[in-house]
């Protein structure tokens, strides 16, 4: 199955202008309606190789199974659409992966990733994440936060201890509460969503977010969406310049066109006699 | 690690760190910080910490707690904050924000674990390879707190929104030299700017800290600078510039 045409992908990462390695990981097959963004932690350089097993699992592994599988069916085993078994598994596996890599060798104890992926299907998408890397949608000139962040911070703004306002400014940021590869089994966060053309969808690690206010992010999508290559350069440049602290990853996807799943004639034939 | 100065008139009395999760303040013998004064209730306020952020709360006293001036009931404490206790001031002093060299570690994404929410005070430290869930102590952590906080009409503390943006001194605007609105005065105020026509050419003037750029967005043909075409890089723009994009001439100009 491919989704050629229908999505265009941007994308562009960088350390930042404090730190010295990039701990961030990113990877993209617009085809086959995947993106994939990961922000590594942990000492040396055990963050990058964190989000780089993270991300490379989950799309090599994606790639494969998607020539197979078919997303918007249901798995005749689990019950469960095939979407949510292929990300659960694949985290799964990427999870086991990168555990294994920290208890075995002694330079990788305690590395662990955030996750967010996000697949694209039958004009839906199917959202994954684990920890503070977060995807937002562009719609109609309105700016929308869709993941809510695995941190000590949303738990806060969700009890009511502090309010939106006050976190940005709290000493607690980058605390997160959920990440990959630090325990035998993690649980996923997994949504789905329905899109529609002229959509712009922009995942991205806690260096843009923290650094850049949603109002200019929303203003960057919206003036800079017919070159979105350039978009992504210029969110990466304004966390930047307004500091860049942290490693800094932004994927873009535009959704170009519709791009509903190939029915078959029978199936076509019953959900009109519904 | 944050601490409260504690001083009168001017003198400092001591020092007190904030080492636990509850540090209370009042004139009775059982506060952890004991002020031995008629205008201090017996059980005036209450600070709370969690890892780097305090919180005070007002325990419902007689004359009130005051925070740079503003009598609060619940508030964030920011570093220099100055906290009034009738004569008595405690200055809240946060070293992780001072300590500005060291920003670069306590930014580094950590994985919060049981068991960390007790040391409220050290610096969040890696992570160790323990086989526990991760997720429980965190959410059971806030939960506690808020519900020592619940019901509690936070009135909205003082916060500004941190404008990180080192935006350029001076402000700029664009002229219209030619075309239907010639003469015509654009101000620069936003930090993009976009020029053109859509789905003929489009530029646009990104503002920024080191000044104004124009890179090219859309289109065939490239924006004219100074009678030179451009590439698909941005451009830096200088005072009297003229920009030539989809038949229509225009200055940059800065303004005082």
């Amino acid at each position: 199955m491919t989704l050629s045409g229908a999505l265009e992908v941007a994308s562009c990462t960088d350390p930042g202008m404090v730190r010295s390695h990039n701990e961030d990981s990113i990877a993209s097959d617009g085809d086959q309606g995947l993106v994939v963004l990961a922000d590594g932690m942990g000492g040396y350089n055990a963050g990058e190789v964190a989000s780089g097993m993270a991300t490379t699992v989950i799309i090599t592994e994606l790639q494969q199974l998607l020539e197979k599988r078919v997303p918007y069916e249901i798995d005749a085993h689990s019950g469960k659409l095939v979407a949510h078994q292929l990300l659960h598994e694949q985290i799964a596996k990427a999870n086991t992966s990168i555990y294994q890599a920290a208890q075995s060798q002694p330079q990788y104890a305690g590395m662990g990733t955030t996750l967010v992926v996000a697949l694209f299907y039958d004009n839906k998408m199917t959202v994954a994440h684990i920890g503070d890397s977060r995807l937002y949608r562009l719609r109609g000139g309105e700016l929308r936060q869709v993941t809510k962040d695995h941190s000590l911070l949303q738990e806060q703004i969700d009890s009511g201890v502090i309010t939106p306002q006050q976190a940005r400014q709290s000493q607690n940021k980058n605390l997160v509460t959920r990440a990959l590869g630090i325990d035998p089994i993690v649980e996923a966060e997994i949504h789905d969503y329905e899109t529609q053309p002229e959509d712009i969808y922009l995942l991205c690690s806690d260096g843009l977010c923290d650094m850049v206010s949603d109002d200019d992010i929303g203003l960057a999508l919206q003036t800079l969406s017919s070159n979105l290559k350039l978009c992504a350069q210029h969110l990466v440049q304004t966390a930047n310049d307004n500091g860049g602290r942290d490693n800094i990853s932004v994927i873009l996807v535009r959704v170009l066109r519709d791009y509903p799943a190939p029915r078959s004639i029978v199936g076509k034939m019953m959900s009109w006699f519904k | 690690m944050a601490k409260l100065i504690l001083s009168m008139d001017g003198l400092v009395l001591k020092e007190i760190a904030l080492t636990k999760e509850r540090t209370t303040i009042g004139r009775k013998p059982h506060n952890d910080i004991q002020i031995d004064n008629l205008a201090v209730s017996g059980e005036h306020a209450v600070i709370v910490t969690i890892l780097q952020d305090s919180f005070l709360e007002d325990l419902g006293s007689t004359n009130g707690t005051v925070v740079n001036g503003q009598p609060i009931k619940k508030h964030f404490l920011q570093n220099n904050d100055i906290i009034e206790l009738g004569k008595y001031k405690l200055k809240y002093v946060n070293e992780a924000v001072a300590g500005q060299a060291k920003a670069a570690d306590f930014e580094k994404t950590m994985v919060l674990r049981p068991g960390s929410m007790k040391l409220a005070t050290a610096a969040p430290v890696a992570p160790a390879p323990a086989a526990v869930p991760v997720v429980a102590a965190a959410a059971v952590g806030a939960r506690n707190f808020s519900d020592t906080v619940a019901g509690q009409s936070a009135t909205p503390a003082p916060v500004a929104p941190p404008k990180p943006v080192a935006a350029p001194q001076k402000n700029a605007a664009l002229q219209l030299l030619s075309g239907a609105n010639a003469g015509k005065e654009l101000d620069l105020t936003k930090p993009l700017t976009t020029l053109g026509k859509p789905g003929v050419q489009v530029a646009v003037i990104t503002r920024r800290p080191q000044g104004f750029f124009i890179t090219h967005v859309e289109g065939a043909s490239f924006p004219v600078l100074n009678g030179k075409t451009l590439d698909a890089q941005a451009h830096s723009l200088n005072d009297h510039d003229v920009i030539e994009l989809a038949g229509v001439k225009m200055e940059f100009f800065l303004k005082t």
